[in-house]
């Protein structure tokens, strides 16, 4: 199986910070926007910033492939909004979100340029860690739900003896 | 013959005034909210996503109730939005062999790693009118079990062990994209499945059935189906790597089809793919008969004359909203067109009297 995960490059070719970094925006562009929203309030003294490029709602060609294995086939389109901004610490910030928030992007945008800096550890805590907890408990609701409609397959005894 | 009129203007106003008007109803019942449409009609908002090519459930639940439940017309706004958005890029092809799966169903093999997961689905309910939903009522609580963690095989990896089936051709290329270009004739298989997946769910379920029927013949199983989300991940070039930048719920259908084999391949199964945004199950299951169907030409099988086996006939018909733009605009003002088709009519009948005139005189 072709594992192709950055830019051409395998995963593996991505430096810590890189993978870590990917992780966190992945993290936010998929967040719920209010749980976000309601996490930045807990900052306190947040930096000045200027747009590098300001919230802009766009269109993602989501491409599947044939057979689920195959050549790859244009399925459809996605919104997404992403933003660019610099804070007045110096450090740049990407914003992705899924959707057409651009406050939620904004706030991504944010989160991105002050994990780069010294309050990383305070961000991972205060935002990042209770998004990842509320993902992860979503997904395990569903599976769990799912697991509960799994068929237990048995056979009917038949026949004379 | 086009001739510009003038003169509607004011009837047109006040025709929308009373669209809108009609669209709220009775305003002694609560106003339907776009949450509500997105949460309790999630499977029209499937449907818009789908045929309207663009996932975004909130956009698409506010199409529904702009149209008034109107799908094909909710398709419509919804690509209408869609030609406004700017393209920021185009995503990894999606892995949905790491799909987390709501719901999966293999109809040829009853014991599959992973099992079978019937997920919320209509299969095996009564179809009766359920009367306690015209009461507000207790939702009961879904059942729960130990979640599964590591992801879910795909059923023909199975058959693909044994050489049973078909392998895909693996490829990197840049698919064709009809947004992009015209549709153009030939088209190859990643343009057909562009094409069937907007396609109207009516057209294509009809096209597979009439597969079904004898109408170039074939009869498929359903390999596997699979309902849930996947991550969407793009390159980000300022950064060098690429990011996921949302997850999207999908359908996916593969169906096998025995083949008897030709010169150059021996008998095995070949393959039928759908897949579609959203739980559209009947969609990625008709998808996937009319995808095999079409392909019968590349495998070498009997092309009959059916028109499930006609590329043109089938791409040039599935789109609903091609279709329903043409069909719809004979009911727009043909004024010129219709007079000077009379004035036709009038002569020919003319002619045709003054003939049998003489030939009674004579």
């Amino acid at each position: 199986m072709r594992k192709v995960a950055a830019m051409g490059k395998p995963e593996t070719a991505l430096s810590p910070d890189q993978k870590a970094r990917k992780a966190w925006m992945g993290l936010l562009a998929k967040s719920d926007a209010a749980l976000l929203a309601e996490r930045m309030v807990e900052m306190a003294d947040l930096p000045g910033f200027e747009w590098l490029r300001r919230p802009e709602v766009g269109g993602v060609m989501v491409r599947g492939r044939m057979g689920g294995t195959g050549a790859p086939f244009n399925l459809g389109e996605m919104t997404v909004t992403r933003c660019s901004l610099r804070l007045a610490t110096g450090e740049v910030g990407h914003g992705y979100a899924q959707g057409r928030d651009k406050r939620q992007a904004e706030q991504a945008a944010l989160v991105d340029a002050l994990m780069q800096g010294a309050r990383a550890e305070a961000v991972r805590e205060a935002v990042l860690a209770p998004l990842e907890a509320a993902q992860v408990a979503a997904r395990s609701a569903r599976a769990a739900k799912a697991a509960a409609t799994k068929v237990d397959f048995f056979t009917m005894v038949r026949g004379e003896d | 013959m086009y001739v510009a009129v003038k003169g509607g203007e004011r009837a047109i106003d006040n025709a929308h005034a009373w669209l809108a008007e009609e669209r709220r109803g009775d305003v002694t019942v609560a106003e339907l909210t776009v949450p509500q449409i997105r949460e309790q009609l999630a499977l029209a908002v499937n449907r818009v996503m789908t045929e309207g090519s663009l996932y975004d459930p909130d956009l698409a639940a506010l199409a529904i109730k702009q149209s008034r439940g109107d799908l094909i017309e909710a398709i419509f706004l919804i690509r209408a939005y869609r030609t406004t958005l700017p393209r920021i890029g185009h995503s990894h092809p999606v892995e949905t062999d790491k799909m987390a799966c709501d719901r999966r169903v293999s109809a040829t093999f009853k014991d599959v790693p992973g099992g079978q997961v019937l997920g919320p689905t209509f299969d095996y309910t009564h179809r009766l009118l359920d009367f306690k939903l015209m009461a507000e009522g207790e939702v009961p609580e879904a059942v729960e079990a130990e979640p599964r963690i590591e992801p879910t095989p795909h059923v023909t990896s199975f058959l693909n062990k044994e050489g049973l089936i078909q392998t895909e051709a693996e490829g990197e290329d840049t698919p064709p994209d009809l947004t992009r270009e015209p549709l153009e004739l030939p088209a190859n298989r990643a343009l057909r499945l562009q094409a069937l997946t907007r396609g109207d769910e009516g057209f294509i379920l009809s096209m597979a059935y009439s597969t079904q029927r004898g109408y170039g013949n074939s009869h498929a199983f359903v390999g596997e189906l699979r309902i849930g989300k996947v991550a969407v991940e793009i390159d980000i070039p300022e950064l060098g790597f690429a990011i996921e930048v949302g997850e999207v719920e999908l359908t996916e259908c593969e169906t096998v089809n025995k083949f008897a084999g030709s010169k150059v391949e021996p008998p095995q199964f070949t393959r039928g793919y759908g897949l579609t945004f959203g739980q559209t199950e009947r969609k990625a299951i008709s998808m996937a008969l009319v995808d095999r169907s079409l392909r019968s030409k590349e495998l070498g099988v009997e092309v009959s004359n059916s028109p499930a086996h006609d590329e043109e006939f089938v791409l040039y018909h599935c789109d609903n909203i091609q279709a329903t733009g043409f069909l719809e605009h004979i009911k727009l003002p043909h004024y010129v067109d219709f007079q000077s088709e009379m004035e036709l009519v009038r002569k020919m009948r003319a002619e045709i009297a003054s003939a049998s005139a003489k030939e009674a005189a004579e």
